[in-house]
């Protein structure tokens, strides 16, 4: 294929009539905002569901009653709902949106509160709150490596391996060499490595990206699987017992009520996700690096006739995606466990699905890797209070919610135009 | 998704066609061109009555472009990549290295031991073992045993012919099918249930239990089908999506009540009857069983359905360029609900004969294994022609049975095979890297892989 050909995207203005996304939207949450305020009210109990401001039941709380609160919030979904039908301007979509999802989601943990057994009717925020992190940590270096892939043209679904390979050197180099940091290098190269394999077949010898993500995937799960079994298994005091960066406390922000302990007194990985986000995020919308990356994934032709090196600036920015990735493998094995056979397991895929939700943006990415880390967190927190609901049905949450984001119901999700297509010079 | 130039529309079928497929027709052109200029060509099967399309174009090709030699020296640099893996791992052997200049013997001897001796186990767990057959000449143990390694291949080979086909049959029709194991998942759910819920004569409860799995399957992919037909929505993602909720639905529905083993506490469901079991072929030592014959039968069934049906010209049509087909009154939208509905049934039978056949007959959370992610590697390799899926799972169930052996004789990990697996198929996909490595004839298969690239 000589050419490259872009489809021109022409997008009509076409009259929607009345229901439009908006209206449809609001339905939908109109129908939760009743089925939580009518059946979550009714399901609660008179307990007071306390909201502690602490990592227990002791401390400052939010309290309300269960019934008035899943009923209260109910409501409040409701309104937004009707807000939404009734038709809103277009900029006040979102915020509404995201204020019925919240009652929807308060409405829910009244009930369970307040059905919880008695004295276990409480619910640490600080806990809540510093666990979502924790679980969305990988998730938001994982998706970052898709942004930084993915903008510049190059499908990463070899996000999983990245992150796998990260974790797997890091423990690895970590424990012969006993420093935190040469294992943090070795993470990134490791994931790096990955991604070199995944630039070299997909640039150099335009195999499909897709299938050489799945196939790198497998291949990472085989070799670190193997090298765990010969070395680390054999031997786990002199391969598998990495030292371990210990938390850092910031200075007056770690004071701040609840964000502080939940946040501020956590890991490096924590700080470097975050901080991350913000660089990649002003870099890529802001920077000229950030203009030819996204040119390249746009357009690649224009931007080769503009004089950017496509192929270099593809490259650059998978072999970059490695090293975030990388790192991202390393918050497990140099801050929280030990290595042990696919420990990732299907992380790298939910990153992939908050690429996604997050429409290949690094803070949307940022915000959909927190409601995956909170829809997790809140599965432990509902096995802890042994709630009615299965564990397994909150697990399958990020999933579906990806689904339904790709099949447009929670607005249109648009990859780059040249995402995934191999560029040949002509 | 992007792949959608107007979203608005809903439906793929009234697009207008776009640049993109308007470039690949004329690639599709000059290629059938080139494909007539030359003359060395081996003959590629001329098709009485259809033309050639893209997609056909591009497998006869890869297979015209010395596809064994290619796959042969894949699997050669898979096995030396994999002795290398061995023996970097092995402290004993990697110590000999230190002093390899002063007797360089002991590092060459040490590495030759290991490897072939794991080497030799792979081959004697999967195909042939002497000693088992001079033991049977001598009378020492039965035929059972010079049978038993070919009878592991075919056990393990047999899910793998069904997920392969699974993917195989959705990348023709342009689709890439990523969830064969979520459809797989199902289908073992749907096939157990009926397996020992359902009170059955046996022989009419088999058939019950191996179509329950096969709706299972179909129902899982319809919903990709549906969603990328209706809305656009890109499969790949839909599919690596829906594996996961198949998944967490399989444990939530091992521990309910009805399900789980009554006397066990930890995650198994109750077993299969015996009467909804695959019968096995070679007497009750032997694990293979019948679904490998009806793995035989589908690759013919799936070979038919592409090559001589009309369904399967839609399909063929379809993968190659949609705007065409839409173009020459095929229904887009339907074949691309029907492909994934085929490739659901397919993946579920092999659900199916996870928990059907002899490899386990109750439900637990790795009851289906890596099926539908090998079923990917495994329809890759076969070059995404039924009967090269065939030959390609039967080297995999290979290396499967055989890694058994080699992780209880020699003590090499079972994920050797995982990694071997995933090395054939890389070298395989860039055929441009394994003839620059061999110095092989210049090909022009590396160029063809572009058409399968689409993105999201």
């Amino acid at each position: 294929m000589s050419t490259m050909a872009v489809p021109d995207i022409a997008v009509a203005p076409v009259d929607e009539g009345f229901w439009t996304r908006s209206r449809k939207v609001g339905l939908t949450l109109l129908g939760l905002g009743l089925l939580s305020a009518v059946l979550f009210g009714a399901l609660a109990t008179d307990q007071q569901a306390r909201f502690t401001l602490s990592d227990d039941a002791a401390g400052a709380a939010l309290e309300i009653n269960g019934t008035i609160g899943a009923i209260l919030f109910g409501i409040i979904a409701i309104a937004a709902g009707a807000a939404l039908l009734a038709g809103v301007p277009k900029r006040w979509f979102l915020p509404v949106l995201a204020v019925g999802l919240v009652g929807f989601v308060l409405s829910f943990l009244c009930w369970q509160i307040s059905a919880a057994p008695t004295g276990q009717n409480f619910m640490p925020l600080v806990n809540i709150i510093r666990g979502t992190f924790i679980l969305a940590l990988p998730l938001i270096f994982g998706a970052l490596a898709g942004v930084l892939c993915e903008r510049s043209g190059v499908v990463n679904v070899a996000i999983e391996g990245q992150l796998l390979m990260g974790a797997f050197s890091g423990a690895l180099f970590g424990s012969i060499s006993g420093s935190v940091w040469v294992g943090l290098v070795a993470a990134a190269i490791g994931g790096a490595f990955i991604s070199l394999l995944l630039a070299v077949f997909a640039i150099r010898y335009l195999v499909d990206q897709v299938v050489m993500g799945i196939v790198l995937n497998l291949l990472a799960v085989g070799v670190t699987g193997f090298l765990y079994e010969r070395l680390m298994q054999t031997d786990a005091a002199r391969y598998n017992s990495a030292p371990r960066f210990s938390n850092w406390e910031i200075p007056l922000l770690k004071d701040i009520p609840v964000l502080g302990p939940a946040l501020f007194r956590g890991n490096i990985f924590l700080y470097l996700g975050l901080l991350l986000v913000l660089v990649i995020h002003i870099a890529l919308f802001r920077t000229r690096w950030g203009l030819r990356t996204r040119s390249v994934g746009e357009h690649p032709i224009a931007a080769d006739t503009l004089g950017v090196k496509v192929l270099r600036v593809r490259y650059r920015n998978v072999l970059l995606a490695g090293v975030v990735a990388g790192i991202g493998g390393a918050s497990y094995t140099l801050a929280l466990y030990s290595f042990t056979k696919n420990m990732i397991g299907g992380k790298g895929f939910i990153a992939l699905a908050a690429l996604i939700f997050g429409r290949w943006n690094p803070t949307g990415a940022l915000l959909a890797a927190l409601f995956f880390g909170f829809a997790d967190q809140l599965a432990t927190y509902l096995g802890a209070i042994s709630s009615s609901i299965p564990s397994q049905f909150l697990a399958m949450l990020p999933y579906l919610a990806t689904i339904l984001a790709v099949a447009g119901l929670v607005g249109r999700v648009r990859a780059p135009a040249a995402d995934g297509k191999p560029y040949i010079k002509g | 998704m992007s792949d959608s130039p107007n979203p608005q529309s809903g439906s793929p079928d009234k697009e207008p066609a776009s640049e993109a497929q308007a470039a690949q027709n004329a690639l599709g052109n000059t290629e059938r061109a080139e494909v007539a200029t030359e003359p060395d060509r081996p003959a590629t099967k001329p098709e009485p009555g259809s033309k050639p399309s893209l997609g056909r174009l591009f497998l006869d090709n890869l297979w015209a472009a010395n596809t064994f030699t290619v796959t042969l020296l894949s699997l050669v640099l898979a096995i030396v990549v994999g002795a290398v893996l061995m023996i970097i791992s092995d402290p004993d052997v990697l110590s000999t290295y230190s002093y390899i200049t002063s007797r360089p013997s002991d590092a060459i001897n040490s590495s030759w031991t290991l490897v072939s001796e794991a080497y030799a186990n792979l081959f004697k767990g999967s195909i042939f073992d002497p000693e088992a057959f001079s033991g049977w000449l001598d009378g020492a143990n039965g035929w059972q045993a010079v049978l038993a390694p070919i009878s592991e291949t075919l056990t393990y080979a047999a899910p793998l012919v069904f997920t392969g086909l699974s993917v195989a049959l959705a990348f023709r029709g342009g689709l890439f099918n990523i969830g064969a194991q979520g459809q797989a998942t199902i289908g073992v759910i749907m096939a157990a249930l009926a397996g020992f819920l359902l009170p059955l004569p046996p022989g009419l409860h088999l058939l019950v239990a191996v179509l329950a799995g096969a709706l299972g399957g179909a129902i899982w992919g319809f919903i990709p089908g549906i969603l990328k037909a209706r809305a656009g929505a890109h499969e790949v993602i839909n599919t690596i999506m829906l594996n996961y909720v198949a998944t967490y639905f399989l444990t939530w529905l091992i521990v309910q009540n009805g399900v789980q083993d009554p006397t066990r506490t930890d995650a198994i469901s109750k077993a299969v009857d015996t009467s909804a079991q695959l019968p096995r072929l070679l007497g009750d030592n032997l694990r293979v069983h019948a679904g490998i014959l009806l793995a035989v039968l589908a690759t013919w069934a799936v070979a038919w359905l592409l090559n001589r049906s009309t369904l399967g010209f839609e399909l063929r049509a379809v993968g190659a360029n949609p705007d065409a087909a839409r173009t020459a009154g095929i229904s887009v939208t339907r074949t691309y609900i029907l492909i994934m509905v085929f490739a659901g049934i397919l993946a579920g039978l092999g659900g199916s004969n996870m928990v059907l056949g002899s490899t386990a007959s109750a439900l637990t959370p790795l009851v289906v294994a890596q099926i539908g992610f090998d079923g990917i590697l495994v329809a890759l390799l076969g070059r995404v022609k039924p009967w090269g899926v065939l030959l390609a799972a039967l080297l995999f169930g290979a290396l499967q049975a055989g890694g058994n052996r080699m992780q209880s004789y020699s003590g090499i990990s079972l994920e050797l095979v995982t990694v071997l697996q995933a090395l054939i198929v890389i070298f395989i996909a860039a055929p441009a890297l394994v003839k620059a490595i061999f110095q092989l004839r210049a090909a022009r298969a590396a160029r063809l892989q572009t058409s399968l690239a689409k993105g999201w």
